[in-house]
């Protein structure tokens, strides 16, 4: 007879003292170092030559070593989109889901399994338009998830239609006089459904993805990282401002928790020459000229605030159309109650408060009567 | 035959009153869905149980948690047909109602055979409450209800005055006359007082006041009976011994069958459950239900949506868990593309229809069983799913088993469709031995499975079992088993994404061939004499919950000496590989469903038979005698 294993998953997981702070704490570590390469499938890169999507998955296996855990308890779980193909380069487990639903099933699996270390792969078009439910509602829930949201503002695999992060009015196949609606701002989005880690970055800044990515990791619960990414096909350059080195230094503000919030050229001190303030009158942030404002009163980030306001003024000072004043980095980073370690945590409590379960009592119940041959 | 049955005050029952022996008994509870009558024919039903005749319920109330007061839309109702010799169903026609208002009684009376009693509370019948339903007179005056053996009680009244003394208010009191009516009924058929009196003390535990009040009302209603002289006899059923074959007994609701069977799968299969499900009427009690029992490892996930619930499932499937998702049919519709993404990705997933009347939202707290072609075809692309179907609120508890032995041992998603009537029907269940239970356990594969021809140990997840055509299952957390699964179709072996048009072609055909392949068991006909006088004539096939309509109308053909013979489906999907030739083996087929025809489609469509459908979608169990009537029919005109 064949040996039986099924039972090795129930209920046996190690528990941490307080393991909810620490998001890998259950997930085993690997055996020696890893490299990249372990982290490369045998598959073949099948996305367009030039996508932006290269430079996400080369920094997502350059990081993974870093994490240095069993990269079977490492799964990648993706929706439809041309970012979705995702988990097929990845040498750990994977699936490739349906669209929009990423989210839901790697709910599923992650308060299951918490020795898994679990990523989501998504897109704009399959998180904010047919997933923005599930997304929404993970968000708050706080599931131990990492979710990538590669944004490209477009349509690429259904060959470029309009999608809900794009400028208003934009000329696509679908919208040949220009879109009517207006976008959502992911990170905007993310902050109103009491998201506890909300994160920008951008493909082509491998450093600074790789750091959002290990802040990321470091969170227990779940973090959203949205990724600027460009789709070279359908809607190139569309984040060529934030790319270009001079214009970035007008367009991107950099924030970094602990530090003000400087952007644009170097002014005298080195830091950038205009800063973000509150405007004591309306509460409102503003844009000031360093020179003329002084570094008194410029917003130091607190990524840790308690409040989501000043993240969500953040978000704001973006300019949809031009992606001026962009803020790129770490905007929340909050700690709250995991779900899936509630979810143990009544599990255990019921199993202390009953007693494990036994199936002959549950069955008979309180009020039976006998038959007697 | 006499029984013990003692008064609730401890008093032995004086003799001054005549006790007759009946059969069998249908008592239908109507009143304003606010009246608790669900309740009071819940506690009728616990007693009725516990003394041991055969039962069977069927609970009918509105979608409406408080339609307005003392109108037709709110009332509420519950039967039970009970006796002293196995029975199916609970009953045609009742021979008590109960009604507690003038909307209760009208929206009742049309089901009552000439000469029923009928208990009604006179304090409702007034003036503006008649009017509300369109009395322009009393019935209980007018002579109208002249056939029927009429109980005026103004039970509202005498509750208050036994509650005097208590320390709830008027209103208060009055809430109590379902307890009231509850006693005088339990007099009248003599059933133990015991357990719905401790039923009220643990339900008011923390109003002590109101549990004493509650008594007070229930003993009130019994002594009522004992004492007045309207009700000159009361009625004795007898335990319905020869029914039952030896073992524990309790009785059970369909959705409670089916929770603790899904409670067994997991202890069988020594896999956690996890259950993905969004609320829907009349499924949420298996939510409910298993939500209390985390002491077992059972993770319930209340999700956003249907469509989220059952993503969560498969997600917990794919770690290694038993993925569940209950719904009722308008959830399916939400869930097809997962259900299609668990047929491609070959994991196992019971998907649970606890079907309504429908289109759309239909009718939410109504049975029929019309989801069966949306189970079987609902999806795009050639996505065949194996359907079990559940025939009777304890035959939930099996369904679910066996369904589970299909998911966990083809690797693949499983319809278990229940309805309505199943889910909130109750009967006596014999609590079946753990150790009786089958063995569900699955192996996980643990190590590669294919050698390349350089001699590479590699895995493919997609390496199928030679017999069952399954796949292995190898979850996250098993080094050298990485992997990836898609609902992009994929190459079979090695599961990598393939648009080869001769895979696709293989793939489509593998999948149907493992599910075609899926072991059922040969279907049973029940036709006495076959072996002397060669088959019946006709035979009538059914599936999930016509089951007890159908036998109960079989037996009355039978009992008036017409010979039929009777077949029900558990497998809808694969159908049992017999079905065909017993199909051909009988000159005329009758389908009886509670939808337009769907089995029936399917038979003549699979095996070239004539076979005739008889269909009814009202929202409510087929009557005996008209299906019974149906079966004449066919057998004079065949």
């Amino acid at each position: 007879m064949a040996e039986h294993l099924s039972g090795t998953l129930t209920g046996s997981l190690p528990l941490a003292e307080d393991d909810s702070q620490q998001p890998l704490s259950l997930v085993p570590k690997a055996e020696g170092t890893q490299s990249m390469k372990d982290f490369k499938s045998d598959q073949e890169v099948r996305w367009c030559p030039g996508c932006g999507d290269y430079a996400v998955l080369a920094a997502v296996q350059g990081f993974m070593p870093e994490l240095g855990l069993a990269k079977e308890n490492i799964v990648f779980v993706s929706g439809i989109g041309c970012s979705s193909r995702f988990p097929y380069y990845m040498n750990t487990y994977g699936m490739h889901s349906i669209h929009g639903r990423a989210p839901a099933i790697a709910t599923g699996l992650a308060s299951a399994r918490r020795d898994l270390s679990v990523w989501v792969v998504t897109g704009d078009g399959d998180a904010l338009s047919i997933g923005g439910n599930h997304l929404i509602h993970t968000l708050r829930r706080n599931v131990n998830l990492k979710i990538l949201l590669f944004n490209n503002r477009i349509y690429g695999l259904t060959k470029g239609q309009y999608s809900p992060t794009s400028e208003p009015g934009k000329i696509t196949k679908s919208t040949p006089m220009g879109s009517l609606d207006s976008p959502f701002n992911p990170v905007s989005l993310a902050l109103g459904a009491e998201a506890s880690f909300v994160a920008r970055t951008v493909d082509s800044d491998r450093k600074h993805l790789t750091s959002v990515l290990r802040a990321a990791a470091d969170h227990p619960g779940t973090a959203l990282v949205e990724i600027y990414q460009n789709c070279n096909i359908f809607n190139d350059g569309a984040f060529e401002v934030l790319k270009d080195k001079q214009q970035a230094q007008e367009a991107v503000i950099r924030l970094e928790h602990g530090e003000p919030i400087r952007f644009g050229l170097p002014a005298q001190d080195g830091l950038g020459e205009r800063g973000v303030i509150r405007d004591p009158a309306t509460g409102e942030l503003r844009i000031v000229e360093v020179a003329e404002h002084g570094t008194d009163g410029i917003l130091v980030h607190d990524a840790h605030a308690e409040s989501p306001g000043t993240a969500f003024a953040l978000s704001r000072l973006a300019d949809p159309d031009t992606l001026h004043r962009t803020p790129i980095g770490v905007l929340r980073d909050v700690r709250r109650p995991v779900y899936e370690k509630l979810m143990a945590d009544q599990l255990e409590d019921a199993m202390q408060q009953q007693g494990k379960g036994d199936l002959g009592t549950l069955l008979a119940g309180r009020d039976t009567w006998t038959v007697v041959g | 035959m006499t029984s013990q049955v003692s008064s609730p005050a401890g008093q032995p029952s004086p003799d001054a009153k005549e006790i007759q022996q009946l059969d069998r008994v249908i008592i239908r509870f109507a009143g304003d869905s606010g009246d608790g009558m669900q309740l009071t024919g819940d506690r009728f039903t616990s007693e009725t149980a516990s003394f041991g005749n055969d039962l069977s319920t069927l609970p009918n109330f509105p979608a409406e948690i408080r339609a307005p007061a003392g109108t037709l839309p709110g009332v509420s109702s519950f039967q039970l047909h009970f006796a002293d010799h196995d029975i199916l169903t609970p009953g045609d026609a009742p021979n008590v109602l109960v009604a507690m208002n003038p909307a209760a009684l009208k929206a009742n009376l049309h089901d009552l055979p000439h000469g029923a009693e009928v208990i009604v509370n006179t304090d409702e019948f007034t003036k503006r409450a008649m009017a509300k339903v369109g009395y322009d007179a009393s019935p209980l005056e007018d002579g109208s209800l002249t056939a029927y053996n009429v109980h005026g009680v103004p039970l509202t009244t005498l509750t208050v005055e036994a509650l005097k003394d208590f320390e709830v208010s008027r209103k208060d009191a009055g809430r109590s006359k379902n307890m009231f009516a509850l006693g005088l009924l339990s007099w009248m058929y003599n059933r133990p007082t015991d357990s719905t009196e401790e039923f009220l003390r643990t339900k008011f535990a923390k109003k002590p006041e109101v549990a004493r009040a509650n008594i007070a009302a229930y003993r009130a209603g019994w002594n009522f009976g004992e004492t007045t002289e309207d009700f000159a006899v009361s009625y004795e059923v007898a335990p319905a011994t020869s029914a039952f074959p030896p073992g524990t007994y309790r009785n059970i609701s369909g959705n409670l069958a089916l929770s603790y069977g899904l409670v067994a799968v997991s202890q069988q299969a020594d896999l956690p459950l996890f259950l993905g499900s969004y609320p829907i009427t009349p499924a949420s009690d298996v939510l409910h239900e298993l939500s209390k029992h985390k002491n077992f490892g059972v993770r319930t996930f209340q999700a956003e949506d249907e469509i989220s619930a059952i993503g969560a499932a498969l997600g917990a499937s794919f770690g290694g868990a038993l993925g569940v998702t209950t719904t009722s049919g308008p959830g399916v519709a939400l869930k097809s593309e997962t259900i299609g993404l668990a047929v491609s990705l070959e994991l196992p997933l019971l998907v649970i229809d606890i079907q309504r009347g429908g289109p759309s939202t239909g009718m939410p707290t109504k049975t029929e069983q019309a989801d069966l072609l949306q189970a079987m075809y609902g999806r795009n692309g050639e996505a065949p799913v194996p359907i079990v179907a559940a025939a009777t609120p304890v035959d939930c508890f099996t369904a679910a088993l066996d369904a589970a032995r299909i998911a966990l041992t083809y690797r693949t998603p499983v319809f278990l469709l229940s309805d309505g009537y199943l889910a909130n029907g109750s009967e006596p269940w014999r609590v079946p031995e753990v150790d009786s239970l089958p063995d569900l356990r699955v192996q996980f594969a643990q190590s590669p499975n294919h050698e390349l021809h350089d001699g590479t140990e590699v895995f493919w997840p997609y390496k199928r079992d030679p017999q069952t055509l399954a796949r292995p299952w190898a979850v996250p957390g098993t080094p050298g088993l990485e992997h990836r699964i898609g609902g992009i179709e994929k190459q079979d072996g090695t599961g990598n994404i393939s648009y080869d048009p001769a895979n696709h072609d293989h793939m489509v055909r593998t999948r149907q061939a493992k599910v075609d392949g899926v072991e059922v068991p040969s279907i049973e006909v029940d036709d006495p004499g076959a072996e002397h006088e060669g088959p019946a004539r006709l035979l009538v096939l059914g599936w999930g919950s016509t089951y007890g309509p159908i036998t109960a109308a079989v037996r009355r053909v039978r009992r008036a000496g017409d010979r039929v013979a009777q077949a029900h489906l558990r497998h809808l999907n694969p159908l049992p590989p017999n079905l065909g030739e017993v199909l051909r083996g009988y000159d005329k087929v009758l389908v009886p469903e509670m939808n337009l025809g769907q089995l029936a489609t399917l038979v003549r469509a699979t095996y070239l038979v004539d076979a005739e459908s008889y269909t009814q979608v009202r929202g409510l169990p087929f009557k005996a005698e008209q299906l019974a009537d149906a079966l004449k029919e066919a057998i004079t005109n065949g």
